[in-house]
């Protein structure tokens, strides 16, 4: 895979069009839907309403210029939204048909439901490989019947680092590389279990290497999980995701101007700023 | 290029659904408003009597009620969150609530001495047994003001530049200096005064003056400065002395540059609770600082008084009218530190110009 930024557009649509898989061919719930999403950081209105529904099973990726709100947009997803002081929202946002922002509702459940990866990679410095993984468990105080060494292999298996690791799972996560220290973070958001995993810009800060390894894990775990990704890179959006949905803040608050199958959004986009968007001739 | 228009959307209000509504609420002060009447009722009943019996079962009813409403409502993780949310609330008032009873004592006894007056007079018109109309504090005012100034002057530096050393020149004499302050503060504040009398006074021809005693204060000051800066320096992270010293800098213009001012805040912090650890010393000055009743603008010579000082005179006389005109003097002193800090956290705190 190329890794320069002359992406045509015809090309990244042939990569999405191998990948392409129709929502609903793996039933795994009823998956998320963002009912038009506002948000507001103090007066300043971040994010205009978005309506975006997450089929199970199905990989979105947002795509769009830096400060277009598309952290933002993530981060109202799990209710981490509202540990910025100042925040605000409006809108809905239904897990299997329930909205998370219904009064009543235990956030700390709905977080179980929805992991999140961040940006930067963060393994607990003072836990092991091992006690990384499984932190999630003692966090949540989660009693699992499941015996802990499967559970471990298992999901450091499905986030593609248990070769690397089984010889020293005692060892301190901060030895690992950078893109193990990702995977690891993703193998820790596994172990919970959760329907649906989002990603803010996961690889922003890894070689092509680790990137390409996260991305083969995605592609696995996109058959047991819903996944939403932020990336600024239009090959991954091409290589790993079933949909797009491209955002665009034009002086106002962040929109989303399109979404669409991947393939679609690469080959005939519908919006003109989508196709100067994906051809890199702006953002 | 043609522009697709985007739907208008009616107006949408910001909310916050994760705020506790009113509805919400009710229970929660239902619950408090039970446990209040429970706590009376017990305490009414059974051998247990006072404010601490109060506020014992208060805080055990409440934190049970609100353990059990959350229990029902999201289970067993969410009360005991509740519960280590009750004890942490309980123990902010544990610890607030003598230092409310401090200020209000303070305030109570001492404003009955307050009047203009007492600003502007000097105690050269009056001694501690006179009626508190006559004779004042300003001498101890400018005493005082002078100390925290002169002694700031001489530690700042010098406990900044001991951090310095400490956090990025890390040299090899790191861990005895680390040592020595930390040994530092643990000094007596009588023996700062005793070491400055007994090095500089008794020795020479010198006699007690102002520079004597803030030479004393900043033995007492240097070691709080010096440990907090470090810390805030330590905060500063790596990445941003790195990203200067790539730029071509040297490391002291790095530190100058960078790393101070990313900390400024919290070296602000570090001097106001330096002031604040010498500000209402009175032991040091005993032997330090002579004596006068009236201003004296010299700071190298000639005794000069200090709010503590005049404090400690005031409950030394022991007449009425002397303890009387101490704890007006006590209420000066808090008044003059706090508008210190509120001064230093104004014009130190840095405004991000957005243009
Ligand atoms: N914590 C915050 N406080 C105030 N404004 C913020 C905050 N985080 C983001 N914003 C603003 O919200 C907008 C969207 O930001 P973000 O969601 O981070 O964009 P993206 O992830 O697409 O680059 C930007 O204008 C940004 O300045
Ligand atoms: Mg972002």
């Amino acid at each position: 895979m190329s890794t320069d930024n002359s992406s045509q557009p015809n090309s990244l649509a042939g990569v999405a069009a191998a990948r392409h898989r129709e929502p609903g061919s793996a039933p795994l719930g009823s998956g998320l839907e963002a009912r038009g999403v506002h948000a507001w950081f103090g007066s300043h209105h971040a994010l205009e309403g978005v309506s975006l529904d997450f089929a199970a099973g199905t990989v979105t990726a947002l795509i769009g210029p830096s400060g277009c709100g598309k952290s933002t947009f993530i981060r109202t997803l799990n209710r981490m939204h509202e540990f910025i002081p100042s925040a605000a929202m409006a809108g809905e946002v239904l897990l299997d048909g329930k909205d998370i922002y219904a009064p009543g509702t235990d956030v700390t459940k709905i977080r179980l439901q929805i992991g999140m990866v961040f940006q930067k990679p963060n393994p607990f410095p003072s836990m092991t490989i091992g006690e990384n993984v499984l932190a999630g468990l003692k966090l949540a105080q989660i009693k699992s019947d499941r015996n802990k060494d499967e559970l471990l292999e298992e999901c450091l298996t499905r986030a593609g680092l248990w070769q690397e690791v089984k010889d020293r799972l005692g060892a301190h996560a901060g030895g690992l590389s950078g893109g193990q220290q990702q995977r690891l973070c993703i193998a820790r958001s596994l172990a919970v279990n959760p329907k649906v995993l989002l990603m803010d810009e996961p690889c922003s800060a890894l070689d092509p290497g680790s990137t390409l390894r996260i991305e083969d894990t995605i592609s696995q775990l996109s058959k047991t999980m819903t996944i939403v990704i932020v990336t600024h890179n239009m090959q991954q959006a091409a290589r790993v995701s079933d949909y797009t949905a491209f955002f665009l803040a034009d002086g106002g608050p962040g929109q989303m101007v399109e979404v669409g199958p991947t393939n679609e959004m690469f080959s005939r986009p519908k919006d003109e700023r989508t196709e100067n968007y994906v051809s890199g001739r702006f953002g | 290029m043609t522009t697709t228009t985007i739907p208008h959307h009616e107006t949408v209000y910001p909310k916050r659904p994760w705020k506790a509504t009113k509805a919400d609420l009710i229970p929660v002060f239902a619950a408090l408003a039970v446990a209040a009447l429970l706590d009376y009722a017990v305490v009414a009943i059974t051998p247990m009597k006072g404010k601490l019996a109060y506020a014992l079962l208060f805080f055990v009813f409440g934190a049970g009620f609100q353990m059990a409403l959350k229990w029902k409502k999201l289970g067993r993780r969410a009360a005991v969150d509740s519960l280590a949310g009750s004890v942490a609330i309980s123990g902010a008032v544990i610890a607030f609530v003598p230092v409310l009873s401090l200020l209000e004592t303070t305030i109570v006894k001492g404003a009955k001495g307050l009047s203009l007056g007492f600003f502007i007079h000097d105690m050269s018109v009056a001694n501690y047994q006179s009626p508190l109309s006559e004779g004042g504090v300003v001498q101890a005012i400018v005493g005082t003001l002078y100390l925290i100034l002169i002694a700031t002057a001489i530690s700042l530096p010098l406990s900044l530049l001991t951090a310095l050393y400490l956090t990025e020149i890390k040299g090899k004499a790191s861990g005895f200096i680390q040592f020595l302050v930390q040994a530092m503060s643990g000094i007596p504040s009588v023996v700062a005064g005793i070491f400055i009398y007994s090095a500089l006074l008794l020795t020479t021809s010198l006699r007690g003056s102002t520079i004597m005693a803030a030479l004393a204060l900043a033995i007492l000051m240097i070691p709080t400065v010096t440990r907090t800066a470090q810390e805030v320096l330590l905060l500063v992270p790596a990445d941003l002395r790195e990203a200067g010293l790539a730029l071509g800098a040297t490391q002291w213009k790095t530190v100058a540059t960078i790393v101070v001012p990313a900390a400024r805040n919290g070296l602000i912090t570090a001097v106001i609770l330096g002031v604040a650890r010498i500000a209402g010393e009175t032991a040091p000055l005993l032997f330090t600082l002579g004596v006068s009743n009236k201003i004296n603008w010299n700071p190298f010579s000639g005794g000069q008084s200090a709010l503590p000082y005049y404090v400690w005179s005031g409950l030394g006389d022991g007449t009425e009218l002397g303890i009387d005109r101490a704890w007006s003097g006590i209420l000066v002193l808090l008044i003059v530190v706090l508008s210190l800090f509120a001064t230093a956290r104004i014009f130190g705190t840095r405004k991000v110009k957005i243009k």
